[in-house]
């Protein structure tokens, strides 16, 4: 056997990569920083752990500064490592900044929730930070293989932090429930991907996508596509593939629900578009149709359901599920000439607005229900009367979720309908009536939450104020400046997802 | 057109002020203090009331169909939309409108708060209200005007539902699904016109200029959905049904703000967007709107009838008045039009207050059932003469506003653009007068039997008029029997119109005479814009 390796590699004169190590750079401040804070909290005493959370946030903007820097130098240039299989362009970093975001607020909402529930700490945010460690990667990924082991990278600590209180039978529902679907959706995917790699003999997504042409597709080429995007509809908990996501998002503890329905899931749209612009590009014959129907089902399904809920992690685990489908349309017409460019920058826009909003709204519900200890929506009452701060955040939210001009969310709805319009066929404007009905069913729900906020008595008569702790408060500025400043100037995030800015993606 | 551009800071201070007001109230302000958030309100509603008539001062009414204090920056580059305002003779009145109307709520609210109370909330969310309500008169972008008509949804939703009557929950609701439906395929519209004229520019200017060239059944498919969200809003029957909910549970100030401007923005879609871009489906759609709009007078004026609230009758009083402003439109005259928008403004005034009046006898009698409100004239006589007046204006009677509005919508369904049937708009023509008669029928009978007659047994006896004709007779005893008998079951004396009540609708009757003697003053603003606008519409229907 040792004979074997040492005649290979006499064989083939290995010489190590040239890496681009300022390019690496988020990857690897996340890697030293995951050391750190294992190494740190094996050897802190138990009544200083509360130091492990604000450790975890300092590394997420540490990896947050390369980024700036990396964008600062790029300049249109992407910069290219191991072959074009892990690609640095202005599109991986824009979605790049988005996670460590997601991370840094995820943190600020975690760390009481986490004290006061006396779970262990270390341990979670290491995972948390290997989780976003493999966002990290997937926005670079160019290749079957690093798209694969990113996706495991950031499922595998998922699955743990959903189960994290772990002796509430429902958490550990919901890990187990997450854990099991995911992992057949990652066996569907790996079967996808086989049948793509001997079709085209190779896993780079650019020469996948150079021999996947439409009108010219073998069955199995079909086969490994869809059964690619299947994998990932899990992911993204696209209907039909959405059953898991009530009862993990429900069960889960409430800041894990906030990472999965906003972090993780935008990894998974990330991973879509990668494949899709990249590897798929032709291949519109394929993915179109097949997207056109998840992503009406998704949206109408996800709120026909959401509607009837009375349970508010459950209600904003339902509409998250809608709101999936709304960022899955303009993928729809991702291969039409017209619409591929506006699809591509609509998607990015609306997972950017979508992390503020919803973030937003779940640091709402952990704030309240410090208080109150009830994830029911009739608990929320008469939250005006005695937290008129917190009502009116969470009026940002849900009317941003429900798209109302001048906050976030009509912008990246706006941006949906339009790139779908773009492409101006007749399933381009039946989608768009099925979204628009959509749109006017979920300010259905998010407008009776808000009744309840607003004018409903408060239920147990218990008008004590609320005082969040500070690291929340300070989630909740983060977000709402965010969610009301991109309402007001689009231009802060109109520019993103440019299809140039996607190497290897086929100029549209 | 030529675009003016002086003075072009003044709409934009105009629109955000009150935005800057509004801000003040919540972060400056005490929630247990119930003074100081009215007195920011209603300073700042003051302050942009003055820069309104520094508008009008500064208006240029001889060039009243160009653009004026023109102001075009960059917004949102990336979906070629931009910060594009302008204010000509078809938006100057209703954009005043709005802004004195607001301040004059606000007078009101000052002694009249809607149970809830909550002054820093309710003070707010006006002043947001007006900022929408001021911008969406003022955008000449396609998505502007989207932004400002939607951000009006939010302040009105909870308006009703927080300060509203015992329905108010399913009343805001209705309210709020109703518009966005509408709005939600308008969207839609707005975006396939985008897209049908080039995808350059979302500017009203460049769509009057491209939307005629679109083919005319895309442009039938457009309008409809231009027509869902407009429609809605008027609201036009079928889509109507939300309108008597949403007024009746609707605190005084949310109804009044409701009449006298949030209908207003349907119809000034319509002329403004709808009609001019899609001149061919303006064509196509006429005789349907013309028709809905007289089923809606008719209708209308038969719902008036059935009601025993006073305050649901009023409401069903606009889905009639709404429907001889859509006749108007529907001619595609610069006749019509002017009409149609001069009755926009007469029904704001008219309905508004007949709607203040409505709030304030709820306010004293702590009912609306016309069955038990008798003797107004009686015991509050200032208070129903001004309920007749207001009933007269609205029935049309010649020489107050209202009668400039109807009048001269019916007369253009005569003779409507060559392009439509004249026979069916003809026939129009006469439906809509049946509806003036109804119309004189269920005012008229309105205010017999609320304001003549001896008060209601449960009311006789609490009013100030009624304890000072004792005190002259002479019978100062039966004064402090009858108020000792009654102060156990109302404890609210019924006095007559109060002071705060007087400066909030003292100019509301005045404009109502002075535009029904002169109405001219208004047409010569709007005049101009119009010809200009039917101009675009005729140029774009092939003869």
């Amino acid at each position: 056997m040792i004979g074997l390796v040492s005649s290979l590699l006499a064989q083939a004169e290995w010489t190590a990569p040239a890496i681009d190590w300022h390019a690496i750079a988020p990857e690897l401040i996340l890697v030293i920083g995951i050391n750190v804070v294992l190494f740190i909290d094996l050897n802190i005493d138990e009544t200083k752990k509360w130091m492990i959370a604000t450790l975890t946030g300092f590394v997420m903007l540490a990896a947050f500064i390369p980024v700036v820097t990396l964008g600062l130098e790029l300049d249109g240039v992407p910069r290219e490592l191991f072959d074009g299989r892990y690609v640095i362009d202005e599109y991986a970093l824009v979605l790049k900044a988005l996670f460590l975001l997601v991370g840094y607020v995820v943190v600020l909402m975690s760390q009481n929730e986490l004290e006061d529930g006396g779970y262990y700490q270390g341990e979670f945010y290491v995972l948390m930070l290997c989780s976003v460690l493999g966002m990290v990667m997937m926005t670079s990924a160019r290749d079957l293989v690093s798209i694969f082991v990113a996706l495991e990278l950031l499922s595998i600590p998922a699955y743990m932090m959903a189960a994290w209180r772990k002796r509430s039978s429902v958490s550990n529902e919901a890990g187990v429930k997450y854990y099991l679907l995911g992992v057949f959706a990652s066996a569907i995917m790996l079967f996808g991907m086989s049948y793509l790699y001997g079709t085209t003999s190779t896993t780079k997504l650019t020469e996948i996508g150079a021999s996947l042409t439409d009108g010219d597709l073998l069955g199995l080429e079909v086969v490994g596509v869809v059964f690619v995007i299947v994998g990932f509809a899990f992911k993204v908990s696209a209907v039909p593939f959405h059953s898991w996501a009530p009862d993990t998002y429900e069960g889960a503890p409430t800041p894990v629900t906030a990472f999965l329905s906003v972090a993780s899931k935008a990894a998974g749209f990330v991973a879509l578009m990668t494949l899709i612009f990249v590897a798929f590009p032709d291949a519109s014959d394929v993915y179109g149709p097949l997207l056109w129907v998840m992503a009406a089902l998704t949206m109408t399904v996800g709120n026909v359901v959401a509607l009837r809920q009375t349970n508010i992690v459950r209600m904003l685990a339902y509409s998250s599920v809608s709101q999936g489908g709304f960022i899955l349309m303009p993928l729809a017409f991702a291969g039409d000439p017209d619409a591929g460019g506006s699809a591509l920058n609509a998607v990015v826009v609306y997972l950017l607005v979508y992390a503020f909003m919803n973030l937003g709204a779940f640091a709402v519900v952990i704030a309240v229900t410090r208080k109150t200890n009830s994830g029911e929506i009739s608990s929320f009452g008469g939250l005006f009367s005695y937290a008129p701060g917190m009502a009116v955040a969470l009026t940002v939210f849900m009317a941003s979720l429900a798209g109302i001009p001048p906050l976030g969310g009509w912008f990246a709805k706006f941006n949906a309908f339009k790139a779908v319009l773009d492409a101006d066929t007749t399933s381009a404007y039946v989608l768009a009536c099925i979204a628009a009905v959509n749109t006017v069913i979920s300010a259905a729900y998010y407008f009776k939450v808000l009744r309840t906020v607003w004018v409903d008595d408060v239920p147990d008569g218990n008008t004590a104020p609320i005082n969040p702790p500070s690291p929340i408060i300070a989630a909740l500025a983060i977000t709402v400046i965010g969610t009301i400043a991109i309402g007001v100037y689009p231009r802060l995030v109109a520019g993103f997802g440019n299809i140039q800015d996607l190497t290897g993606a086929l100029p549209i | 057109m030529n675009n003016l551009t002086d003075n072009n800071w003044i709409l934009s201070l105009g629109t955000f002020l009150p935005l800057l007001g509004a801000l003040a109230i919540m972060f400056g302000t005490s929630k247990d203090d119930e003074r100081t958030p009215k007195i920011i309100g209603i300073l700042t509603a003051g302050l942009t009331l003055a820069v309104g008539i520094a508008t009008l001062v500064l208006f240029d009414y001889d060039q009243a169909q160009n653009l004026q204090f023109f102001v075009d920056a960059e917004w949102i580059e990336v979906i070629s939309s931009g910060y594009t305002i302008g204010l000509d003779g078809i938006s100057l009145p209703l954009y005043f409108l709005s802004m004195a109307v607001t301040f004059l709520v606000m007078i009101y609210s000052w002694d009249n708060m809607p149970e809830a109370g909550n002054p820093k909330a309710f003070y707010s969310l006006m002043l947001i209200l007006q900022t929408g309500m001021a911008g969406t008169f003022i955008a000449q972008d396609l998505i502007l005007f989207f932004v400002f008509f939607e951000v009006v949804l939010l302040p009105m939703y909870f308006m009703i539902g927080v300060w509203g009557g015992a329905d108010r929950k399913y009343a805001s609701l209705k309210f709020f699904l109703y518009t966005m439906f509408g709005s939600a395929f308008m969207l839609v519209a707005f975006l396939a016109l985008f897209f049908q004229t080039g995808a350059e520019s979302f500017s009203f200017a460049w769509l009057y200029e491209m939307g005629a060239g679109i083919d005319r059944d895309v442009q039938i498919w457009i309008f409809a959905g231009m027509f869902l969200g407009f429609a809605v809003k008027v609201p036009m029957f079928p889509f109507h049904t939300w309108l008597p909910d949403a007024h009746t549970q609707a605190p005084t100030q949310g109804s009044v703000i409701l009449a006298a401007i949030l209908l207003k923005l349907g119809t000034y879609g319509f002329v403004r967007i709808a009609l001019p871009m899609l001149p061919q489906g303006a064509q196509a759609w006429a005789p349907v709107i013309g028709i809905l709009a007289v089923i809606g007078i008719i209708y209308g004026a038969l719902g008036c009838l059935a009601q025993t609230d006073m305050k649901r009758l009023i409401a069903f009083s606009s889905v009639a008045h709404m429907g001889f402003v859509m006749l108007g439109i529907s001619t595609l005259t610069t006749f019509g039009i002017n009409a149609a928008l001069f009755g926009m403004v007469a029904h704001g005034l008219i309905t508004g207050m007949l709607f203040f009046v409505a709030g304030s006898i709820k306010h004293r009698y702590h009912t609306l059932e016309i069955k038990r409100l008798s003797g107004m004239l009686l015991q509050m006589p200032k208070m129903g003469w001004i309920l007749g007046f207001a009933a007269m204006a609205s029935l049309g009677l010649p020489g107050l506003a209202g009668f400039w509005g109807e009048f001269p919508a019916i007369l253009s369904a005569y003779s409507p653009h060559p392009s439509l049937n004249e026979a069916l708009f003809r026939t129009l023509m006469v439906i809509a007068a049946v509806g003036t008669v109804l119309a004189a029928a269920y005012l008229l009978w309105l205010y017999q039997r609320t304001a003549f007659g001896e008060p209601t047994e449960e009311f006789a006896g609490q009013s100030d008029a009624e304890h000072e004709a004792a005190g002259h007779d002479g019978h100062g005893v039966a004064h402090s029997l009858s108020s000792a008998a009654n102060t156990d079951e109302h404890h609210d004396e019924i006095h007559d119109v109060q002071p705060t009540e007087w400066i909030a609708w003292t100019p509301f009757l005045i404009a109502i005479v002075v535009f029904g003697v002169y109405p001219q003053l208004m047409f010569k603003v709007l005049d101009p814009a119009v010809t200009e606008l039917v101009k675009t519409i005729s140029a774009g229907i092939p003869q």
